[in-house]
């Protein structure tokens, strides 16, 4: 990654976080467009967990990687410990590539 | 500084404690995860202090470790760093006061600064949680992250570990707690679903942005939309307006549920 890209990243961010602050009563956000913004946001979280989770390149990851990120998904959807369920994900795939699947 | 401390109780700081421990996990993995892929040590060290948005930094990460474009991984963590926006406007209370102190505050804006906010019961401390959660996560997060460096350059063979298993796993977590209502939901669906079936065409980086055409592909039509959703906006401001958060339209509900706060989900 470029050192060019992640200064825009960081910039872009930044000022995400400082418009507010600094127009507090200037803007308000239409509900509707806060909506959409939160969406999209879940929209590309798991469109970026799926992907990384069955793809490598262009090709599919293995059973491994998946099955780990399954578990976790389980795991996080019944509200267990952030800290158990990425270790949960780890675990799994570990051990499953250890019993030697791909 | 002094003001925050004699606020401050002994149930924020450990409440803090436990944020910090949680995302400084994932701190690790993020630093492990990006070195082991093949960046270098730099990379994740200066997006932590710079980006410090943990979400948006897997995001680009992940994007690269593909090996997409960089402009692909820019726009991938500036899609999920939106949520900064509403978030800024939410704790412009507790940010106030002379120029480089807002300026400050603005940069540990994340989903735990702004959930240890909004539950503070009057100013002082909101104002407490938000700078002592604040402050704590940006030192625990960079920390994390610096150890995680060394662990992904000591260890050779990350994959034995299932390394590259927690970052789907993280994101995964992060999302679950947003999908509350149908339509983010089916829309969340869709956008996986294309993003998997286009990778093997598209080049890295493109089938997840390529993705959010779930938002409209799963668009229901426009009367149900609206009734659905003035029903939905009187509910969060009628709880907006019981906690008192002035300038702001995003509610408890909203912010716990962009993010997996408290229990650990990360800037």
């Amino acid at each position: 990654m470029p050192l060019l890209a992640l200064v825009v990243l960081a910039v872009l961010t930044y000022a995400f976080r400082v418009t507010g602050p600094l127009l507090r009563d200037r803007v308000t956000v239409p509900p509707a467009a806060e909506r959409l913004l939160s969406s999209a946001a879940a929209v590309l979280l798991v469109s970026l967990a799926a992907t990384s989770a069955l793809t490598a390149g262009h090709d599919f990851a293995g059973a491994a990687r998946p099955a780990g990120v399954l578990v976790a998904g389980v795991l996080a959807a019944r509200r267990v410990p952030f800290p158990v369920v990425v270790l949960a994900a780890a675990a799994v795939t570990a051990l499953l590539r250890l019993a030697g699947l791909k | 500084m002094r003001k925050i401390w004699r606020t401050s109780d002994p149930g924020l700081l450990r409440d803090v404690g436990l944020v910090c421990l949680a995302d400084g996990i994932v701190g690790v993995s993020f630093g492990a995860t990006a070195v082991a892929g093949g960046l270098p040590w730099w990379v994740p060290i200066a997006m932590s202090l710079l980006v410090f948005a943990g979400g948006a930094q897997f995001a680009a990460v992940g994007v690269v470790l593909a090996g997409g474009s960089p402009v692909a991984a820019v726009a991938a963590g500036a899609v999920l760093n939106t949520r900064m926006f509403p978030y800024g406007l939410a704790v412009a209370d507790v940010t106030s006061g002379p120029w480089w102190k807002r300026l400050l505050g603005a940069h540990v804006v994340t989903d735990e600064s702004v959930a240890f906010a909004l539950r503070g019961a009057d100013p002082a401390r909101r104002r407490a949680g938000f700078w002592t959660c604040g402050v704590a996560l940006f030192a625990a997060w960079n920390v994390a992250v610096l150890l995680g460096v060394l662990a992904g350059a000591a260890v050779k063979n990350t994959a034995a570990f299932g390394l590259d298993a927690t970052f789907p796993a993280v994101l995964l977590a992060l999302a679950l707690p947003t999908l509350t209502d149908r339509r983010t939901r089916e829309a969340a669906i869709c956008g996986a679903a294309a993003a998997v079936a286009l990778t093997p065409f598209l080049p890295p980086g493109l089938p997840v942005l390529a993705g959010l055409a779930g938002l409209a592909v799963c668009w229901r039509p426009r009367s149900e939309v609206a009734r659905s959703e003035s029903s939905r906006s009187e509910s969060s401001r009628s709880e907006s307006s019981r906690s008192e958060v002035p300038h702001s339209e995003v509610s408890r509900s909203e912010v716990s549920r962009s993010g997996g706060l408290g229990s650990g989900g990360l800037g």
